[in-house]
């Protein structure tokens, strides 16, 4: 699937050289290839199709499809990127990743008429994922935001805040109903993007404004004690120090628990694997600490950026403002069930059977908490999942001087990562 | 190294010169030649071996974290300073230790037996010396994999069959224990393949005279064998010592270094590709080179472990 370097190389040093004195390179060195790295999403390489034709000749886009895991993805760009390497062009980055690209000057400002069609309509939270200091890195291409999904037979009316939900499970548990809690709770991101949401709902702060202090608050302090409290606490699933995105999934599918907190591809994932319970399946906004920051969660999703040192930006602008373009979106939310990042396209007919919840993950989207926006945010997120592995063991306020202490080390970039 | 130079053929040698001088003046132009015609090899190694070993060396002593170009600069030891204070950095030694240790003892216990086994069969000798090797044939990411499959809960038949109720990798102390399994599994025939070698260097006389004397198998092992064979085992156990302590790919694939069960090739790995910080990366690469040039100073001095070669205790 990856072309080796000098075999597309040599053909552009050609054109290049022959462009002076002939028009005709485009049928001899074949047109023009820009390189799209970007993570496995399902019908993509549809989307990069379609944009490939709209380029009516002038190059052609090839998808490189990253590794699977994330980890993974940002090793392989880093690297080549930390080489110099030319024959990236387009890039897919996780939300979490611009600042750190962009600090270390591997990806292209977008400015003028380019910054302009990418904030024409596009979200506010997700569009704050693609800055770094005020500068515009990235296209917002899809975002995610995680739902509270309950059943309608166990509970007809959605807990509003994270203490009701413990309440109303318990009283399930009394009753003898299915009444686990099921959130993502192993040592990885997805820990990361629990206790964001829960400090957030809190009204707290992990990092101050401007990303160069580590600050965990009052905030995260209350969100410690929540998580601690539902590690321990009977309603909770005894394997969620494991438990990541697909585990939880499954369990609920199995119907042995009575409220998940995922993203909505569980929606389309079920209504394949469990059609019965797909009937009481029924959605509502993050229960937060603060009721009054109910629907408040951690934003996902991907930006594309275009690598500073591709030998072919224009095209390469030029292409990313397809493939995330409001038609691209649209496609990709309705076949691949990736959240669309500009508004309007919630607005098509086409969303409302896709999407059902759709009008749950705009307003979410819309009071969205943004995982802390620093160059340093690996090394931030692997303390902060290390240090919180397992749940039970959290101590809240000691957890908390330890959190202050190691993650204001990795923003210093001081602290040893374990 | 250099005095078993052989005069090249077609070289004018006088017959029966008056010999101290003639030889030494011949050597020296030999020797000479010697060293031209290595020359261009020694520079190689140089360039491939020197370079990088001296680069990681002056990039330990920077900050240089490749997020933030612009802070590059000089700090002298304070990176080592850094990481000899911190407890990851410690927690990863001693799992690194303590790993080394035990899966090199059960290798050596192990080894020996497959070596003896390996050594005394009659029948089907290439099969059963096939069969044993297949483990070391295989590459190790691959079987890390096999054996992460098999523990893996809810579907791994290893997991399914001790501990069908928890997820053994994600705790710490049962963790460590697949992740030396899977290293013992993996090397014991390489263990057994050096330590055949040294069985080979025991003079089946004797043997035979030890038994002829009325020693048991027991004793004839201990008191003969073992005692001809300790170069052989020296360098087995050095070169599997050297090997454990640089353990990364059954980790990685295993455990990936959570729940503490990183190695020091590990957390170096954490560090420097996917924390990109040359500074403290760089540092840790120092530090596991000293241990490893530690050990091998240890085992050669100490115990008086001779490479392979130039041990003339071992050559019949």
């Amino acid at each position: 699937m990856k072309h080796p370097p000098g075999r597309r190389r040599l053909p552009a040093v050609l054109c290049a050289a022959v462009l002076a004195t002939s028009a005709a390179c485009g049928s001899d060195g074949g047109p023009l290839t820009i390189n799209v790295y970007y993570s496995t999403e399902q019908n993509f390489d549809q989307v990069v199709a379609r944009c490939t034709d709209e380029a009516d000749g002038r190059y052609v886009i090839a998808l490189n499809t990253l590794p699977r895991t994330a980890d993974a993805q940002r090793e392989q760009m880093v690297r080549r990127l930390a080489a110099g390497d030319t024959d990236m062009d387009v890039l897919g980055l996780d939300v979490t990743w611009v600042a750190e690209f962009a600090e270390a000057g591997w990806i292209q400002e977008w400015t003028g008429a380019d910054r302009a069609d990418v904030e024409a309509g596009t979200l506010e939270g997700p569009l704050q994922t693609a800055m770094w200091e005020g500068k515009l890195y990235s296209a917002p291409k899809n975002t995610n935001v995680q739902l509270l999904w309950y059943r309608s037979d166990l509970t007809p009316e959605p807990p509003r805040s994270w203490s009701e939900m413990l309440q109303m499970a318990e009283r399930l548990r009394d009753q003898g109903k299915p009444h686990t809690v099921l959130m993502t709770g192993a040592q990885y991101e997805g820990l990361v993007v629990q206790f964001n949401t829960l400090v957030e709902g809190a009204g707290g702060r992990i990092l101050s404004e401007d990303s160069t202090r580590a600050v965990f608050d009052e905030g995260a302090v209350e969100a410690l004690e929540a998580l601690r409290n539902l590690a321990v606490s009977p309603v909770s699933s005894p394997s969620l120090s494991n438990a990541q995105e697909d585990d939880i999934r499954l369990a609920f599918q199995d119907g042995g628990a009575a409220f998940q907190i995922n993203w909505p591809y569980v929606y389309a994932a079920m209504t394949e694997a469990n059609p019965e319970l797909i009937e009481t399946l029924r959605w509502a906004p993050y229960p937060a600490l603060d009721p009054a920051n109910t629907g408040t969660a951690t934003l996902g999703g991907f930006n594309l950026a275009v690598s500073a040192y591709s030998e072919h930006k224009a095209e390469a602008f030029e292409a990313a403002k397809c493939l995330r373009s409001a038609e691209s979106q649209k496609f990709s939310a309705i076949n691949s069930g990736v959240p669309p990042t500009i508004e309007s396209v919630y607005a098509e007919p086409e969303m409302e059977e896709a999407y059902p919840m759709r009008e749950t993950i705009l307003a979410e989207l819309k009071k969205a908490a943004i995982r802390p926006l620093t160059p340093a945010y690996q090394n931030v997120s692997t303390l902060i999942s290390t240090i919180l592995s397992p749940p039970r063991d959290i101590n809240p306020p000691e957890t908390a001087d330890r959190l202050r202490r190691e993650v204001q080390n990795a923003l210093d970039s001081k602290g040893v990562l374990p | 190294m250099s005095q078993t130079v052989v005069p090249p053929p077609g070289s004018t040698q006088p017959a029966d010169p008056p010999r101290r001088q003639k030889v030494s003046e011949g050597k020296r132009a030999e020797r000479k030649l010697a060293w031209l015609l290595c020359a261009p090899a020694a520079l190689v190694m140089v360039a491939v071996t020197g370079y990088p070993i001296a680069y990681s060396i002056w990039l330990s002593l920077q900050r240089y974290d490749l997020r933030f170009p612009d802070q590059r600069e000089f700090i002298g030891f304070d990176n080592y300073i850094t990481v000899l204070s911190n407890g990851y950095w410690w927690n990863a030694f001693w799992v690194t230790s303590l790993i080394t240790v035990i899966s090199v003892v059960i290798e050596l216990v192990l080894g020996m037996a497959l070596a003896l086994i390996m050594h005394r069969t009659l029948v089907a000798r290439g099969l059963v010396r096939t069969v044993a090797l297949i483990p070391y044939g295989i590459v190790t990411v691959v079987a890390a994999f096999s054996w992460r499959y098999a523990w893996t809960q809810d579907t791994g038949y290893l997991a399914e069959l001790v501990a069908p109720e928890s997820a053994l990798l994600t705790e710490r102390a049962p963790a460590l224990a697949i992740i030396i399994l899977a290293e013992v599994w993996k090397t014991v025939p390489f263990m057994a393949l050096l330590l055949m070698a040294g069985l080979a260097l025991v003079p089946e006389d004797l043997l035979k005279a030890a038994s002829m004397d009325g020693a048991s198998a027991w004793q004839r092992f201990t008191k003969v064998m073992l005692p001809v064979m300790k170069p052989a085992i020296l360098v087995a156990l050095l070169f599997r010592t050297l090997d454990a302590f640089r353990i990364f790919d059954n980790i990685f694939v295993l455990t990936a270094g959570a729940q503490e069960t990183s190695s020091v090739s590990m957390i170096t790995y954490s560090n420097l590709i996917r924390g990109l910080n040359l500074g403290i990366g760089s540092t840790m690469s120092v530090l596991i080179f000293v241990a490893v040039a530690l050990i091998a100073f240890i085992f050669v001095k100490v115990f008086g472990t001779a490479a392979p070669g130039s041990d003339d205790r071992g050559r019949r």
